[in-house]
């Protein structure tokens, strides 16, 4: 399932539709950093509001995409994160560490675009 | 009565041929007799009672009319078990007693007391009545004892249930009203806790603390635990699950008023510390987060 990257400025948004498979967060991986250096991004959003379960793969998925991302020279943040899905997560001890997180797209913007207009 | 001699034919051993008569008729008959005999003198018996009553400084949390009613009310459910051997309507007259006296500050020790005399009261006249014959009495107190002991079980253990029933509504009643998620500015919310944690309550409160970071789109949380005295691992593991759990949805969390004792088992647990950000009591708690909000509080009419 492809997960649609919307181009916001200098920022990349990927909103997850649905449950993804193992295959689906690989590719994302892939294709997330391709686009980073296509879009010469400064920063990403990845919106998994639509995902009712994140397992252990999934967070080390996205961790991987963060850490890519950053070798670019770009910020990652992940958000959307249900309550019951962070509860889940931290009940199994998937904490996503190392990765920024905030509560909605609107709040991702803000950080990126703070974080863009104090280092400009 | 049976005169015998023993095998060697010596003396003469005199007892009575009384068949101890254990059979249910026999029982039967006796413990109509023993309610007739409690019916008949009820008067007299139920203020025997009462006085005794008094005497013995119980249900100090009524007043004399009330004592009389509900003697009234337990004399009469008390003869009515007797005579029918069922105990269901005594158990339910007990429940509602309980349900009437608890409230009134009225303790175990009362109850079981004042069914106690009654037991005595009762007994006491049996002995009255029959003190001629002994060998009467003796089967009569047969029949009244197994019954009268149950009577007495029967309404102490519905007291004790009927407490142990409250407790828990009130138990529920504090748990729910302990758990407030506040909103004290815009993006900053506070989560007081107060009294013991276990492990039901921890659960409780992420999920109820996670929904209002969603609602309130929160970015700071301050947990202040200073009215919490102590609490083990296993709640100490729930607390950073709570603030990891809050991280991930985009929300710092400040702990404020951690006692020595709960600093103690952080540490001991081995928390990692880098992850939880304290601060000593509320106040600063609040200064702190303010600061991350970008907040500065000025007293009004400061010189500029």
């Amino acid at each position: 399932m492809e997960v649609p990257v919307l181009k916001q400025g200098p920022f990349l948004i990927a909103t997850v539709q649905a449950a993804l498979t193992d295959e689906d967060l690989v590719h994302l991986r892939r294709a997330m950093v391709e686009r980073v250096v296509i879009s010469r991004s400064l920063g990403v959003i990845i919106d998994v509001t639509a995902m009712d379960i994140m397992d252990s793969f999934a967070s080390r998925t996205l961790r991987e995409i963060a850490q890519m991302i950053r070798l670019r020279g770009a910020e990652t943040i992940i958000v959307g994160i249900q309550p019951e899905v962070a509860f889940a997560m931290v009940q199994l001890g998937i904490t996503l560490e190392g990765v920024v997180t905030a509560l909605d797209l609107e709040e991702g913007l803000n950080y990126l675009k703070q974080k863009f207009n104090s280092s400009a | 009565m049976a005169k015998e001699t023993d095998r060697l034919g010596r003396g003469t051993v005199w007892h009575e041929a009384l068949v101890q008569d254990a059979s249910p008729e026999g029982t039967a008959v006796l413990l109509r007799e023993l309610v007739a005999h409690l019916r008949q003198n009820r008067t007299q018996l139920r203020e025997e009672w009462a006085r005794r009553i008094t005497e013995a400084k119980l249900l100090t949390a009524m007043s004399k009319d009330e004592i009389f009613a509900e003697a009234t009310a337990v004399y009469d459910q008390y003869v009515e078990a007797l005579e029918t051997g069922t105990f269901e309507a005594l158990q339910a007259y007990a429940r509602s007693l309980s349900e009437r006296i608890i409230p009134r500050g009225v303790e175990t020790h009362e109850v079981v007391g004042i069914v106690l005399l009654l037991r005595d009261v009762l007994a006491r006249s049996l002995f009255a009545k029959y003190q001629a014959d002994f060998t009467k009495l003796d089967r009569i107190l047969d029949a009244y004892e197994p019954a009268a002991n149950r009577i007495a079980n029967t309404v102490a253990v519905g007291f004790v249930q009927e407490r142990e029933r409250v407790i828990r509504q009130q138990q529920e009643a504090i748990r729910e009203l302990s758990t407030p998620v506040l909103q004290v500015r815009e993006r900053l919310l506070i989560l007081p806790i107060i009294g013991v944690i276990d492990s039901h309550r921890a659960r409780q409160l992420t999920e109820q603390l996670l929904r209002g970071i969603r609602t309130n789109r929160a970015k700071v949380v301050v947990i202040d635990i200073t009215g919490v005295a102590a609490m083990d691992a296993t709640v100490a593991n729930h607390l950073v699950q709570t603030v990891e759990a809050s991280r991930l949805l985009g929300a710092t969390v400040i702990v404020t008023g951690l006692s020595p004792e709960i600093a103690q088992t952080l540490v001991t647990i081995g928390v990692d510390l880098g992850k939880m950000n304290t601060v000593g009591d509320l106040q600063g708690g609040i200064e702190q987060a303010e600061r991350l909000l970008g907040y500065k509080v000025v007293p009004i009419g400061a010189s500029s």
